[in-house]
């Protein structure tokens, strides 16, 4: 079914045919056909650069990455999204990364704060103003753990001092305060906003407790980071890893808090589903505090069970022997799974296009239910993303990077897959080509997708989609064949 | 008869405002109807027509209401000497914000308000030191001011700065109307200054439309917020103010500026005796190594 190299570089070559010169030399770049022999992507596809003008990319931006994908989530702070109110507004509750509490008493993340920039503030600067926003956020909600400032556009423009405004104010109120360097036209997609999130974790939260021992840790204590609880997946992650006897005491950031993170130095592994947007804070835990991280993959029972026994492996032989429990346990319903969805999905052809992780991490789960991915993309990649994509796709695969709307339309009308994975751009134009798709950023309003909870609720997710009878009724009555008769007789 | 819009640009101190001001008591001496829009943060646009400090800026005003929507004409538009309008755009104290951004605030707020219906027959604008970013160039950008006049004198600063300012007027002549309308030369007494600064508009491509000698009677007005037209008009540096403005209503000479290259500029001077020819030989060279030349 699928193609082979030769054939997918051939494509390639077809598509970037439209191209004016320079511009298909550049995305030629991106392109590539799947050779999972390989070891390193640097060769062979080019990732995390600007993308070219007049396409329509999905990449987000730097503020995107930093407030809506790692701060956002952590309940107990207060983000203010410095600048103008639209970044706010549009980056609030989008997400689906659910939270436990009491909205206003320990979760803040419901609401939406904003400096909500005015032209004076501009002009004038916008300091003082978040100084005093800072001051009216202690007195309203005082159970907040701490405030970030999180920089849109503006802020870098004027050249707002908002360092000294932190440090000045977390002195008033007593409570960290976290100047967020953001600004949406740094980077070339949301994924330096990632790293800029991490950084002001390191920097400004991770060591302030540092001098307090009072947490009395086990040798079982382990942090969750890179999940984002969309839908929950970071709960149907974490009752897994409890049950084969670890102890989870930090998730980051899906219902993640302050302590929590400050509470992470005591863990003994670290555990890193999205590799892309944590791994610089998994390096800093690994050099500063020694805590070695592990990526697993919790979508699909055949990942879910190899990640448990690389979890286990950590650890003693009671963990083991509990890692291999909790898999017994779980298999009857996931082959119950398999059996019933199986059938009905043997054999279809998948394309994805999302953002830095799952085009790799869901592969698996789609092959438990016998399903080919023919196609996989990164929005905002790296290539130590490539590194990890190659091995787990088929050999001739073909892998997009940035891919522009043109190509991705161009790619699917050539390969007519039978699902497309990704955004919530995407959608709507193959919807309209009479092509199944699944939003796989937030789950399509479904989830959770991680752990074995979740693979019954992938499955049955990819099977209502693909096997909707409406994609039969894709053409119009009166393109049907015997509809001149019809006509005829009306 | 369209309203002539004037912005004046020039090195930071050359005397911008001070010669704004003058010449345009100049022209209301001789009945011109005339608004003045201060685009500089410092707002000192405009305290000889009102005797004033400084007036209430666009930008302060906007901030006090709320929102610049808020604001009304009247509020921040005042009448001083002559019948003289004026407004100063205003903006942060330096090293906060974007002045620049106040600028444009405040010309879009005059639009939208109907200052420029009325019937006037110039708009000066009295623009910061430097096109530093795209807010100060507000002034001369599409429908706004047609002709610019730059304030130098014979110091070697004042010349580079006027050169880069004409590079400036190129990118929008290329696109627009705007024009190149001459170098008024505020005398600093330098050595040969007025030739100077004929050969330098020559090079240009335009002219120096006035020379105006320097006179401790513009410093005594000063202090007491007074132009020297209204102060003295019988003074002989009100004549010279007087002047300026008439050639200034009589001026045909619009170009599109050619500025002189580094080398062209530096040629220049070096003519004039302001600058000394280079010495290859020392560039780079620092005291300790020429001490070491000088004993071998």
């Amino acid at each position: 079914m699928s193609m082979n190299r030769q054939e997918t570089e051939q494509l390639i070559q077809e598509v970037l045919e439209v191209y004016p010169e320079a511009t298909g030399k550049q995305r030629a770049k991106h392109l590539m056909a799947n050779d999972p022999t390989l070891e390193k992507s640097n060769k062979c596809i080019v990732a995390n650069k600007k993308a070219l003008p007049g396409v329509m990319t999905a990449r987000g931006c730097a503020y995107a990455g930093a407030k809506g994908v790692v701060w956002g989530p952590v309940k107990d702070v207060v983000n203010i999204s410095h600048g103008p109110v639209g970044c706010g507004q549009f980056s609030r509750a989008g997400r689906r990364n659910y939270i436990t509490g009491h909205s206003g008493v320990n979760v803040f993340a419901d609401m939406n704060f904003t400096s909500d920039f005015q032209e004076k503030d501009v002009v004038f600067g916008g300091d003082k103003k978040l100084a005093k926003i800072i001051a009216e956020i202690d007195t309203l909600f005082p159970l907040a753990k701490g405030v970030t400032v999180q920089s849109e556009c503006p802020i870098g423009l004027i050249g707002d001092d908002i360092e000294a405004v932190a440090k000045k104010s977390a002195k008033e109120i007593g409570k960290p305060v976290v100047p967020v360097r953001c600004e949406g036209f740094r980077g070339v997609s949301q994924s330096l906003g990632h790293h800029v999130a991490n950084d002001s974790l390191r920097d400004w939260i991770l060591h302030n407790r540092d001098d307090d021992n009072s947490f009395e840790s086990t040798p079982y204590d382990v942090a969750i980071t890179g999940d984002y609880n969309i839908g929950g997946d970071a709960w149907s992650s974490r009752v897994l890893i409890e049950e084969m006897g670890l102890r989870v005491i930090a998730q980051w950031s899906g219902d993640g808090s302050i302590p929590e993170m400050q509470t992470t130095r005591h863990a003994k592994l670290n555990l890193l589903h999205c590799y892309r947007s944590m791994n610089y804070i998994s390096r800093h835990l690994e050099e500063k505090y020694g805590i070695p991280y592990l990526e697993y993959n919790f979508f699909g029972p055949t990942q879910i069970a190899a990640s448990l026994r690389k979890i286990a492996a950590h650890f003693d032989d009671t963990i083991k022997a509990n890692a291999e429990r909790v898999i017994a346990r779980h298999q009857p319903m996931q082959d119950a799974i398999i059996a019933k969805y199986r059938p009905r999905l043997e054999g279809k052809r998948v394309m994805l296009f999302v953002g830095g992780l799952r085009p790799r991490h869901v592969i698996g789960a789609y092959e438990d239910l016998g399903m080919e991915i023919i196609g996989a993309g990164y929005e905002f990649a790296h290539n130590d993303d490539y590194d990890r994509t190659f091995k787990e796709l088929q050999d001739g695969a073909l892998i997009y990077d940035d891919a522009t709307s043109f190509e991705l339309e161009a790619f699917v009308e050539r390969l007519k897959p039978d699902l497309i994975g990704s955004g919530i751009k995407e959608k709507y134009v193959f919807h309209k080509m009479g092509i199944p798709f699944r939003q796989m950023h937030s789950w399509d309003y479904s989830g959770p997708y991680h752990g074995y909870d979740g693979f019954a609720v992938f499955a049955r997710d990819m099977d209502m989609t693909i096997n909707n009878p409406c994609w039969k009724n894709m053409q119009a009555p009166w393109k049907r064949a015997g509809a001149e008769t019809l006509q005829q007789v009306a | 008869m369209a309203i002539r819009q004037c912005a004046i640009y020039g090195k930071g101190g050359i005397g911008k405002s001070t010669t704004t001001q003058n010449l345009v008591a100049g022209l209301a001496a001789e009945g011109k109807k005339i608004m003045i829009v201060g685009c500089d943060p410092k707002a000192d646009s405009t305290r000889l027509i009102l005797h004033a400090k400084a007036q209430n800026t666009i930008m302060e005003m906007a901030a006090e209401a709320g929102t610049v929507e808020d604001l009304e004409l009247d509020e921040v538009l005042k009448v001083g000497y002559g019948g003289i309008r004026c407004v100063e755009s205003g903006g942060p104290e330096p090293g906060v914000g974007c002045a620049g951004r106040g600028v444009i605030t405040a010309i879009n707020f005059l639009e939208e308000e109907g200052a420029y219906e009325e019937e006037l027959d110039f708009v000066f604008y009295d623009v910061l030191g430097d096109v530093v970013c795209g807010g100060f160039a507000m002034p001369i950008r599409e429908g706004k001011a047609q002709e610019i006049y730059i304030v130098v004198s014979g110091e070697m600063m004042a010349m580079y700065a006027a050169n880069n300012i004409a590079k400036g007027i190129c990118k929008y002549a290329s696109s627009g109307k705007v024009r190149l309308a001459g170098l008024i030369c505020n005398s600093r007494k330098t050595d040969r200054e007025a030739e100077l600064i004929e050969a330098l508009a020559e090079k240009m491509g335009t002219q120096m439309i006035h020379f105006v000698p320097r006179d401790n009677v513009v410093q005594r007005a000063e202090i007491r917020r007074m132009t020297v037209i209204e102060y003295d008009p019988a003074a002989k540096q009100a004549d010279e103010y007087r002047t300026l403005a008439r050639k200034i209503v009589d001026n045909k000479k619009f170009v599109i500026p050619k500025p002189l290259t580094m080398d062209e500029l530096e040629e220049l001077l070096m003519e004039f005796g302001i600058m000394d020819e280079e010495d290859e030989s020392i560039v780079g060279k620092t005291a300790a190594a020429e001490a070491e030349l000088a004993v071998a």
